[in-house]
């Protein structure tokens, strides 16, 4: 009974229905628009105030779009007493060579731990779980106090060593090699393949994008990283760009001139956003399932 | 992990038991060895970086010490002492973090919901919504809070000041207020990061069955009621997650607090990862003070990570 007169009442005013749906839905996405542009809108004035003169930066009101396009800044600091070069050729070097490290030790042991059977695999990859949770807000004293006795304060091995071990990415390679099917590994050790041909030749071609994202989750967690390096390092030689940009701010004593600041941080800011717009469905999707887990 | 693997072991069921079987007992050695070798490099790494450095938190705790000799003299659990009843800055720093934690919580899970809702609907514009929420995510929280601090500025050339004359309110000293800054970190990180929840809850929504859906629309259940009775419990497997990883994250927040404000106005808003770096090694003989406020942040995350586990088997029961 119910549902009938329900029905009815939806036919009769369908034709003012739909009308009234299609006003809701374009003043909805004009609303959804609007926030949307809120949301980068940061950005954009990052953007803006690193091309404006430092004169135009502190004008009232401020401008929205820089009258003066300027690339000053950009060059101001680089030829600053501050060397951005060395900055970032620092947090190329720790980044790669951290994403490197990382695959070398992250294959042979997710492998084993999804693939072979041996006493004790439970407890070890407790370890790994372990390690997930151990903060590095916690580890750095004690990783601090260790290369300090090696004398290693002054190099970057102590923004390298540390991670060498990607205990999420063991997690998940493992995961993935354990949805290889049986029967291919069965098949190859027929043929006499050896363990590592294996591995190297049927495993990690199947297991790709699962490695890529690890290596892009891990590009992003490195690059990013300022607490890190903030408290190994003691000396500017050996810093990465995050901690070029404070340094930025802290020359600039009273008046900051957030101009060059913000010129520091479009630099970078722009590789993650590059990387982010090529392969952005990729990386959500990654994000995602890494949450649903 | 799971309830199924559990099972499996139980009843001695391997792949690999077939060919172990075939081995000589040399042959089983070697295939053990060789699978030792395997996780060698990675277990080595992990014990070094990060299980003995946990462990040594606690005994670091027990001493009075600095970076070079951070074993200098043994107090017993003074130091603990020291922060819960001597001095007062540690107990401020909890509190801080943890009026952090909670406002973040609250705020994040109700505009991560709203915001999976809204961009819910397989269109054009919500694929976008879903791009432009989650980008600052990517960004470091450094420059994130670099490109805030420059939009709170205090003088009247500051973004939000500028704003607010619009509006004929007077200009505001936002990161400099003692009453406000915290606030303004707060709605800073919020913004970091809500796209990024914002995303799992939606890849949940997705994976409700549609015919649940049509069953209640039949019975004619109001929408709000289609949304406490059939979408919340449904999502509360990611809503769980959420809580755990939001507790988590803001008990080490750190980056934005100290670019932002440095811990100020006053001791306003400093944290316990603050408070540890403080006095870990910018300080005279105070690395054990530094350890034992390590220690209970490592407790409390240890305790929320636990509650995690019971959550996951909960859910792999309800599966």
């Amino acid at each position: 009974m119910k549902n009938s007169i329900k029905q009815k009442d939806t036919g009769w005013s369908e034709k003012t229905g739909r009308k009234k749906e299609l006003a809701g839905r374009i003043a909805g996405d004009a609303f959804k628009i609007f926030i949307m542009l809120l949301f980068v809108f940061p950005f954009f004035w990052m953007i803006t105030t690193a091309f404006k003169t430092y004169s135009e930066s502190i004008l009232i009101p401020p401008t929205l779009w820089p009258r003066h396009f300027t690339l000053d800044n950009f060059r101001s600091i680089a030829q600053s007493g501050i060397h951005l070069g060395m900055y970032a050729k620092n947090s190329i070097i720790v980044t790669l060579a951290v994403i490197v490290l990382q695959t070398i030790i992250m294959i042979p042991a997710a492998y084993a731990f999804a693939i072979r059977k041996f006493p004790g695999s439970n407890l070890l990859f407790g370890i790994v779980l372990i390690a997930f949770m151990i903060p590095q807000q916690i580890s750095y004293i004690t990783v601090y106090l260790m290369f300090s006795k090696l004398h290693m304060i002054n190099s970057l091995w102590p923004q390298i060593l540390p991670f060498g071990a990607n205990a999420f990415g063991i997690f998940l390679l493992r995961q993935r090699f354990r949805q290889i099917p049986r029967e291919i590994i069965e098949s190859a050790r027929l043929d006499s393949a050896t363990e590592w041909d294996i591995m190297m030749h049927i495993a990690v071609p199947m297991c790709r994008p699962t490695m890529i994202t690890i290596a892009m989750f891990s590009f992003i967690d490195t690059w990013n990283s300022y607490f890190w390096p903030l408290v190994m390092t003691n000396n500017d030689k050996y810093r990465p760009l995050t901690l070029y940009i404070e340094k930025l701010k802290a020359q600039a004593d009273t008046a900051i001139q957030w101009n060059e600041v913000m010129a520091g941080n479009f630099i970078l800011v722009v590789p993650v956003i590059i990387i982010f717009i090529f392969a952005s469905k990729k990386i959500i999707e990654a994000y995602a399932y890494n949450g649903m887990k | 992990m799971s309830r199924i693997n559990r099972k499996k072991r139980m009843h001695g069921s391997h792949p690999e038991d077939e060919i172990l079987s075939m081995m000589t007992p040399r042959q089983r050695m070697s295939y053990y060895l060789k699978s030792y070798v395997m996780v060698l490099p990675a277990i080595a790494f992990l014990l070094i970086f990060t299980v003995y450095p946990m462990i040594n938190i606690v005994r670091l705790s027990f001493f009075k010490g600095n970076a070079l000799k951070p074993f200098k003299k043994f107090v017993g659990l003074d130091n603990y002492r020291q922060i819960f009843f001597v001095k007062k800055d540690f107990l401020n720093a909890l509190k801080n973090t943890a009026y952090y934690t909670v406002a973040v919580m609250v705020v994040l899970i109700i505009m991560s919901v709203l915001f999976a809702l809204w961009m819910q609907k397989e269109r054009k514009i919500n694929r976008l919504a879903q791009t432009v929420f989650f980008t600052p995510y990517l960004v470091a929280s450094i420059s994130c809070a670099f490109i805030w601090s420059w939009l709170y500025n205090q003088n009247p050339y500051g973004l939000f000041n500028t704003v607010l004359g619009w509006l004929h309110i007077p200009p505001q000293r936002w990161l400099n207020d003692s009453r406000m800054a915290m606030n303004c970190i707060i709605a800073m990180n919020v913004w970091r990061v809500v796209g990024y929840y914002a995303i799992i809850i939606l890849a949940s929504l997705k994976s409700i069955p549609n015919e649940i859906y049509e069953a209640a629309q039949l019975d004619g259940a109001p929408a709000w009621k289609v949304f406490f009775r059939i979408t919340l419990p449904m999502i509360s497997p990611q809503l769980f997650f959420l809580l755990i990883t939001i507790t988590i994250g803001s008990f080490k927040v750190f980056d934005s607090v100290r670019i932002m404000t440095n811990g100020g106005p006053g001791d306003s808003t400093r944290v316990i990862s603050m408070y540890i770096y403080d006095y870990a090694f910018q300080r005279n003989n105070t690395l054990g003070i530094a350890s034992a406020a390590g220690v209970v942040l490592m407790l409390v995350l240890i305790l929320v990570t636990l509650l995690d586990f019971k959550g996951i088997e909960k859910k792999v029961f309800y599966q």
